[in-house]
């Protein structure tokens, strides 16, 4: 082969590379990262909605489960768990709610995030339902009780007793409007 | 030539020498550090050992690898007649400066894991704490005691841009330090509310990231009462140096009256916030406020900075209705740097620094906003 | 008229033109290095401000807000500016000449990939000049700071960054090409120069990590114009996913900037040993090892974000393996010395001062690998101190020591030695005084990207600014000696200038002529 048929060969094999990794970067990296989240508990992301299966409720073994509330940035609505802690047994489907308070003279729209600590244990916290797996829009002034059941799996290792589970709203009403931040 | 070089090199090294001493001289600091701490909790002392043993590997490997090489230069010199010789492969001692480095890390990576785990190890804590990066301040919160407090810098701009001497706590002091108490084993929950920043206490041998939207976990626990001081350490914006971290551990008793008095304060608060304020009274308090909280972006003189941090002074919103002034500071801006401050000022505060600014450089307003105002705005629609 | 390039003496427009439209790898090469040298004085000046300001305790001169500017635009300009640039010169310079090729494989596109350059980074100076400043996130440029709460000038330095890896991208696929295809017949691959080889090592790194870095900027210039979420925890992103991948390309890119500073050492050991480069076969294997692991080590530079501990301790035994391969290089070249017959000008000086300073500051990475002492480096004026020691007495170093090894050969002249020695101490010690304390520094607890410190940190950070002038001062010697050099060196027309060089760039004469091996040399 010619030297210059080679070099072409060259420039289409390193383009089609270099186009490989940037689609790679943009379209593989960020799902197989939540991926891995979601196996490995990373970051304290719980999962989506978990259908409860019959599990027997492990009374010899308590875990105390703490709230936590935070609001993201300018974030103006009140809102805090109305409860501080409570106990549970694994595998004994838990409700709870946190309370939520839009103060300000607009309709507005939440989301919701979650993070568990310790982050290995995410894996066995599970959420039958949930408000953080939707939007909550509050019309201006309005309040409303949130609500969470959760059960904890009874493999979750043994030496936790504890867990804390934290939720950040963020304001997400320009981006609910808006059709591309949809994508 | 060679002489003049000696001298020149000997003159630097002088200078390397003398120069800390002029150094320290000029600065009211402690005497230079040159090490790690071991400080108060089992992770800082196991970082500091795994820290040392690597010091002593990589410095005997160093000095017998440098070593060699200076016996080279000096004995294989072409000037001393060396002549050279043609070998360039030995299979026998490349294969020995693989395998021996690889045996030295493997042999490394057994107590560089063992401490990974003491870091790792949150669980089951006597006492939880939630820390929040703000731009630019942190904010603790006990959980479940229900006591939370913003701790800011107390050093003053005056002192940064030198016109005041500096003191000698100078950048290592804040409004309202974190108090914990000994014995206690204590979990950090550590998140961010704008942008990453990261809580550090080097004598707790703790660092975490302060992420927005998720939490991480450190823990620490020491028998050493004290004042530890610690730093923010993910840049984060023009406050990054500004926003230090001091923590003041205490026997358990004195922690046990201090949280008690930060529970009862929160009460007695509610019941003052009903009392009406003169102007003046809120005009100092305002400009106290103003200076802690505001300054840094929007400037003592209410200018602000052009482009960037809107000027105060001939404001419209300064000098228009009392409610959208105190809009702005409970509901923040959205999309701009202006958070909202609902969560760190009191409702006294509010009131008198939005009283402050509406009366001073100029701005001649003359309403006077009552703290119950700024409540009745949060409570009310 | 001549036949040769066009001169001064041809008239203003075609000198210029010759420059602008010129395929020839040497003026090409020349145009990277000049550039390079300019990015580096910029840059510097950066870097005066960043150490005038920490002179004193207080702010002095300027203000935090600047300040962060100051520190993003130097790593943005030293990284990108600088370093990358000046080693892509090199190449050009010299690959062709050392596998006894007329010419890289691309010439029109090898002009491309260097006139797009000048382009972006005037965009990218042009920021400090806009409403809001210049990038002032940090040259990691982190989300939310760099996305959210970033100035308005952040999507021109996307914009710089996207042309700027276009130049890398084109660059690499042309040293690919050339070195593939136009080798001289008889020079098999485990026969090529190590300077070729770690460069190609190089480019296959750089093709397979800039558009990842393209892809993070992309995202970026997404989340912040069109309302996605990448790294918005309120949309379902994660600013943490920012972190790994940035990392996924910075990793590999801190070994793109050391590779062919270890090709240029393993060039210049050897001529001044008089001996032939010990280990050939595993100084390759080495250099391509580390290229391997480099891609798999990323998340060392993330210790503190909350990685569940499976994963800390991974990258912490992969990363401390890094240090095997780079052992073996550094043994290789002290036995090259050992029973050669040595002499010590300046090229070699700076070589030598390679060695050591780069193994130091390996020795620190070692250190910073350690995710539990981690925990009280990362972030601090450690690590300052670690990257500076591995990217300026190591890579700079080695590019200092390959100007003054092939100058003579780029422009027929031979540089002044006590000149050339003078300039080497003045660097030594002006670097080792300005970056030394600052791993006390971090050891004592001041962390990076700081505009002030408490008092403590007082004495350290004085004499870490003095050092620095002086470092800085030894940059305008370096100008100095190679200007100089050019216009009143004295004349040197010998093929090998130096008594124990091999390799075909020995072949030809000094100056190299503007065109060399129209027809390929025999090589055995």
């Amino acid at each position: 082969m010619s030297t210059d048929a080679s070099n072409r060969r060259v420039v289409v094999k390193s383009l089609f590379g270099a186009a490989g990794m940037f689609v790679f970067a943009i379209f593989v990296l960020p799902p197989i990262y939540d991926l891995f989240c979601e196996i490995t508990g990373l970051g304290g992301k719980t999962g989506d909605e978990y259908t409860a299966v019959d599990v027997r409720v492990d009374t010899s073994r308590e875990v105390r489960v703490r709230f936590v509330a935070s609001n993201n940035a300018s974030m103006p609505w009140i809102f805090k768990p109305t409860k501080d802690s409570v106990v549970v047994h694994p595998g004994e489907p838990t409700e709870i709610t946190y309370f939520a308070h839009n103060v300000t003279d607009e309709d507005m729209v939440s989301q919701a995030i979650p993070s568990l600590v310790p982050n290995n244990v995410a894996d066995y916290f599970h959420k039958t339902e949930c408000f953080c797996f939707e939007n909550q829009p509050l019309a201006a002034g309005d309040k409303a009780d949130l609500k969470l059941v959760f059960i904890i799996d009874p493999d979750l290792p043994v030496g936790v007793n504890s867990v804390t589970l934290s939720y950040t709203i963020f304001d997400i009403t320009d981006r609910a409007a808006d059709p591309i931040a949809q994508l | 030539m060679l002489k003049r070089a000696q001298a020149l090199f000997l003159s630097l090294l002088s200078l390397v020498v003398l120069l800390p001493l002029a150094g320290s001289a000029l600065a009211e600091s402690t005497a230079s550090q040159l090490n790690m701490p071991q400080g108060v909790t089992e992770v800082s002392q196991a970082a500091y050992d795994i820290h040392m043993i690597m010091i002593w590997v990589c410095t005997v490997i160093g000095v017998g690898v440098f070593g060699f090489m200076f016996y080279v230069m000096y004995a294989h010199r072409k000037s001393r007649g060396a002549v050279a010789e043609n070998f360039h492969e030995h299979l026998g001692v490349e294969l020995l400066w693989t395998i021996v480095p690889t045996i030295i890390l493997i042999v490394m990576a057994f107590p560089a894991t063992t401490a990974l785990l003491k870091v790792y190890d949150t669980d089951n804590p006597d006492i939880e704490i939630k820390i929040t990066g703000y731009q630019w301040k942190w904010q603790y919160e006990y959980l479940g005691e229900g006591v939370k407090f913003m701790s800011e810098l107390r050093t003053s701009d005056d002192e940064v841009y030198g016109r005041e001497p500096k003191g000698e706590h100078y950048l290592r002091e804040v409004t309202e330090p974190l108090v914990l108490p000994v014995g206690k084993k204590i979990r950090f929950l550590v998140t961010g509310n704008d942008v990453i920043h990261s809580w550090w206490v080097p004598d707790f041998g703790v660092k975490r990231d302060a992420v927005p939207g998720l939490f991480t976990a450190g823990w620490a626990k020491t028998d050493k009462p004290g004042t530890y001081v610690g730093e923010c350490t993910e840049l984060c914006g023009q406050g990054h140096a500004f926003m230090p971290v001091v923590v003041e551990v205490k026997e358990e008793a004195e922690y046990n009256e201090w949280l008690a008095n930060k529970k009862a304060e929160s009460v007695e608060y509610a019941s003052t916030i009903g009392k009406e304020w003169t102007s003046e009274e809120l005009m100092a308090k305002g400009e106290g406020v103003y200076l802690q909280s505001c300054a840094g972006c929007h400037q003592a003189d209410g200018n602000g900075i052009p482009g960037v941090f809107p000027a105060i002074k001939g404001s419209p919103i300064a000098l228009g209705p009392q409610i959208g002034h105190i809009a702005v500071l409970i509901d923040g801006v959205a999309g701009s740097a202006m958070q909202s401050f609902a969560d760190q000022l009191s409702e006294v505060n509010i009131a008198a620094v939005i009283h402050y600014q509406r009366n001073s450089w100029g701005n001649d307003v003359g309403d006077v906003t009552q703290p119950i105002d700024v409540l009745k705005y949060k409570q009310s629609k | 008229m001549a036949h040769g390039p066009a001169t001064l003496a041809d008239g203003w427009r075609a000198y210029i033109g010759r420059w602008v439209f010129t395929t020839n790898h040497k003026d090409i090469g020349t145009l990277y290095l000049w550039f390079s040298f300019a990015m580096f004085l910029l840059g510097g000046a950066f870097a005066m401000v960043i150490r005038a300001e920490l002179f004193q305790p207080g702010m002095q001169l300027i203000r935090p807000e600047f300040f962060n500017q100051m520190t993003t635009m130097h790593g943005l300009v030293m990284v990108f500016g600088a370093i990358m640039p000046a080693f892509v010169g090199l190449a050009n310079w010299m690959i062709p000449l050392m596998i006894g090729a007329p010419d890289m494989a691309l010439p029109r596109m090898n002009n491309l990939s260097f006139w797009i350059l000048p382009f972006a980074f005037a965009i990218l100076t042009s920021t400090l000049f806009m409403e809001g400043g210049g990038p002032n996130f940090g040259w990691t440029f982190y989300a939310p700071l760099s996305t959210t709460y970033a100035p308005e000038s952040v999507n021109f330095f996307i914009f710089a960054i996207h042309i700027m890896g276009a130049s890398s991208i084109m660059g690499s696929i042309n040293i690919i090409a050339t070195v593939m295809n136009m080798r001289a017949p008889g020079m098999t691959y485990m026969k090529m120069p190590l300077f070729v080889w770690t460069w190609v090592i190089t480019a296959f790194l750089l093709v397979a990590v800039m558009p990842v870095l393209a892809g993070a900027v992309t995202m970026m210039l997404m989340d912040i114009n069109f309302g996605t979420s990448f790294f918005d925890a309120a949309g379902g992103g994660d600013p943490v996913l920012f972190q790994h991948v940035f990392w996924f390309f910075g990793h590999p890119e801190v070994y793109i900037i050391i590779l062919p500073a270890f090709g240029v050492v393993s060039q210049i050991i050897p001529t001044f040993s008089r001996k032939p480069l010990f280990g050939y076969s595993s100084m390759v294997y080495a250099t391509a090892a580390i290229a391997f692991l480099s891609f798999v080590v990323w998340a060392h530079h993330m210790f503190t974000v909350g990685m569940p501990i499976a994963g800390e301790l991974y990258f912490m035994y992969a990363t401390m393996l890094i240090a095997v391969p780079t052992g073996v290089k550094v043994f290789n070249w002290i036995t090259t010395m050992y029973k050669g017959s040595l002499t010590f000008e300046t090229p070699m000086l700076f070589s030598i001062a390679f060695v050591i300073l780069f193994t130091f500051g390996g020795f620190t990475g070692l250190m910073l690998s350690i995710a539990a002492a981690d925990m009280q480096y990362h972030d601090t004026y450690f690590v300052v101190a670690h990257f500076h020691y591995v990217m300026v007495a190591g890579a700079v170093f080695s590019g200092t020591a390959a100007i003054y090894y092939w100058l003579p050969k780029w422009c027929g002249k031979m540089y002044n030695e006590t000149m050339g020695q003078v300039q080497f101490w003045v660097a030594f010690i002006g670097f080792n005084i300005a970056f030394m304390p600052q791993h006390f520094l971090g050891l004592a607890g001041m962390p990076r990207r700081y505009a002030d410190y408490g008092l403590q940190f007082a004495d350290w950070n004085m004499v870490s600014s003095i050092g620095a002038f002086i470092y800085g001062g030894a940059q305008i010697m370096l100008l100095y000696n190679v200007i100089m050099t050019i216009k009143f060196g004295k004349p040197t027309a010998e093929e090998k200038t130096w008594e124990g060089a091999e390799g075909l760039e020995w072949t030809v004469p000094s100056p190299a002529p503007y065109h060399t091996f129209a027809k390929p040399p025999e090589f055995k």
